[in-house]
């Protein structure tokens, strides 16, 4: 067996998952400039970033499906390029769309993947289900997958994408398209699986997301990585907390911005559509909202809405990239507060 | 290959209990998991079960494949063949003439559900999903091929049926009959994997439909199913004569109908389904695995 997927002399278990110089472009586009990954086991990892940063690019060359131009992937010691066919068989890969077959029936769909592992006898039924039980599908196992939800219908691609109990899963935008309350569903779902000592490669634009979820975070802007490490690290790097603010008129935004320039050692982020202005407020948060609040009246510039909060996610991309992740990523459903406004 | 693995599966072990674990046990023996012949025939049966399962759960699927032909024999038979002079017919009546171009035009105009059934999984991610499985990499082609097989077979035999009632009859022996059907099913099962490559080189369901009807319908009605090519234009003749539809609907009319020269057209149409297969086979299944 490979070397390297026994655990190291501190007693850590090597990576999951190492990426190495991953680079690919599509004709003149670049999808990915040389990422570097290491993901530990039985975490969930989460890759952040805008539609087209090359996050599903790299989830893609991961499962198998595409080769970089350059660089390196290993799962498990495994080298994703030179071995593909031994990867397939501890991964999972969930895409953005349920890949479900409409016509089959829900049962039949897990049993066609089960015998597509090449699992024998009558272990593909078996698995089937599990799963379906599992996922809470039962009811609806014989019925065509047409007549299904579109939360029922990713559960059941999660759980195709289980049907060998795979080491290492891949969730592309596992969420996407789904209300509020399969979205949460799905999240138990994912926390069940990592509890279970799976590893959890996932992909997404909303911050909640990542946040509630992941483990540990790599932010991807542009086919590179700007920012790696765990959720509170990476807020960290914020400093303590941040004071947003947003202005009645957003025409006034910007003269806003320049009054409280002076306030802070990073400059203002300003969205400008939503009037909305944030500041890194290091120390003595206290005072520095009552000094916005000063410099903001004397100018008759009207606030409605003050706050000082522990910063997200999405302050973090903002304050490194001047963008935010995804244009509604701030009126995504937020039903622990995640949002904090 | 496959009872190593099952082994080490069956041991009790609660779902998905430590994967890393899993890796260990199953060590070495990864490498020795390559899928062989009998794993790609597996793989294939599988996936064409699951094309086969279609069908039944959305029968319109073959309306182009079964009503639609139904139709073209009716309408030829009782309202064009009447204004089509029988005396240059190489037959005894329309209806004989026509049945073998039927059975031709029938499996070629049902091959375009190829392209759309593999645009559609395509699209829907369902290749992805099976690209990332251990399985055969031939095996979706493969597999729905053979159902596309499955499925010919049976239109073939129920528009000869369809054609007993409107008044065809085999008129070469019964081996001939069945020679004159293999024919059919082969050629079209060639026809199959161009479809299967257009479908996934074309993006989408629809763009799939259009591009595989827009050149099928022309090619089919400059052949030889419906009249003879002779009455067409000198620059539509040369292209008619030699093409795959005519060779084929040529071969299965000498050997329904006896009588005529078989073997050219024969050696055509076996020269014809041998060389797409040999062209569209590694063309779609390197199309298949685009990326890898």
């Amino acid at each position: 067996m490979q070397p390297d997927t026994q655990p190291d002399t501190r007693g850590r278990e090597a990576p999951a998952i190492v990426v190495r110089g991953l680079t690919k472009s599509y004709g003149d586009t670049i999808a990915l400039r040389g990422i570097d990954l290491e993901v530990p086991p039985g975490t969930v990892y989460g890759l952040l970033g805008p539609n087209g940063a090359g996050k599903t690019t790299a989830v893609r060359i991961l499962a198998t499906l595409l080769k970089p131009d350059e660089g390196s992937a290993h799962i498990h010691g495994i080298d994703v390029l030179a071995k593909p066919d031994m990867v397939r068989q501890i991964i999972g890969l969930a895409g953005q769309f349920a890949a479900v077959d409409e016509l089959l029936t829900g049962r039949e769909n897990l049993e066609l993947v089960g015998r597509l592992y090449h699992l024998g006898g009558n272990e593909p039924r078996r698995r089937a289900q599990d799963l379906l039980e599992r996922f809470e599908l039962a009811e609806a196992a014989d019925r065509t997958v047409r007549t299904y939800s579109g939360g029922m219908r990713r559960r059941l691609d999660l759980a195709a994408s289980l049907v060998n109990r795979p080491a290492v899963l891949f969730l592309d935008e596992p969420t996407t398209g789904l209300d509020p309350r399969s979205r949460l569903g799905l999240w138990d779902i994912i926390n069940d699986l990592v509890r279970e000592g799976a590893t959890l490669l996932l992909t997404t634009q909303y911050l909640e997301e990542a946040d509630r979820l992941c483990q540990r975070v790599a932010v991807i802007d542009e086919g590179s990585v700007i920012a790696e490490g765990t959720t509170d690290e990476l807020k960290d790097r914020m400093g303590g907390s941040v004071l947003e603010l947003r202005v009645a008129d957003s025409s006034r935004v910007r003269r806003a911005a320049q009054l409280l320039e002076p306030l802070s050692d990073a400059a203002p982020q300003v969205t400008e559509d939503l009037g909305l202005i944030t500041l890194p407020a290091e120390e003595n948060a206290m005072g520095l909202l009552a000094e916005v609040a000063r410099r903001l009246d004397d100018q008759g510039i009207e606030v409605v809405d003050l706050a000082i909060r522990r910063p997200t996610l999405d302050d973090v991309f903002l304050s490194m990239t001047g963008r935010g992740i995804s244009p509604d990523a701030k009126q995504t459903p937020s039903p622990n507060g995640g949002g904090a406004r | 290959m496959s009872e190593q693995l099952r082994e080490s599966e069956l041991a009790d072990r609660p779902p998905a209990s430590s994967p890393v674990a899993q890796i260990k046990d199953r060590g070495g023996r990864l490498e020795e998991m390559r899928c062989g012949l009998s794993c790609a025939l597996g793989d294939s049966r599988a996936i064409a079960g699951r094309y086969l399962k279609h069908y039944r759960r959305q029968p319109q699927l073959l309306i182009f494949s079964t009503v639609q032909p139904v139709m073209f024999v009716l309408l030829f038979r009782y309202v064009f063949g009447g204004a089509i002079d029988i005396s240059q017919l190489p037959a005894d009546s329309y209806v004989n003439f026509l049945l073998p171009g039927i059975l031709v035009q029938a499996t070629t105009f049902g091959a375009t559900n190829t392209a759309v059934g593999l645009a559609e999984d395509l699209r829907a991610g369902v290749i992805d999903r099976f690209r990332s499985l251990p399985m055969s990499r031939v095996a979706v082609l493969a597999g729905r091929t053979l159902s596309d097989l499955v499925r010919n077979t049976f239109v073939v035999l129920l528009m000869t049926a369809v054609g007993y009632l409107v008044g065809f009859r085999f008129q070469g022996g019964p081996a001939a009959a069945i020679l004159a059907l293999a024919v059919v099913v082969c050629f079209s099962y060639s026809l199959s994997w161009i479809y299967a490559f257009v479908g996934l080189a074309t993006k989408g369901a629809e763009t799939a439909q259009t591009a595989s009807f827009v050149v099928t319908f022309p090619i089919v009605f400059a052949s030889s199913v419906f009249v003879p090519v002779e009455g067409f234009p000198s620059w539509l003749q040369a292209f008619a004569t030699y093409s795959p539809i005519t060779k084929a609907a040529d071969t299965v009319r000498a050997l329904a109908l006896g009588g005529l020269p078989v073997l050219e057209p024969l050696l055509w149409v076996a020269g014809w389904t041998a060389g797409i297969l040999l062209v569209f086979m590694p063309l779609a299944i390197l199309r298949f695995r685009r990326g890898e």
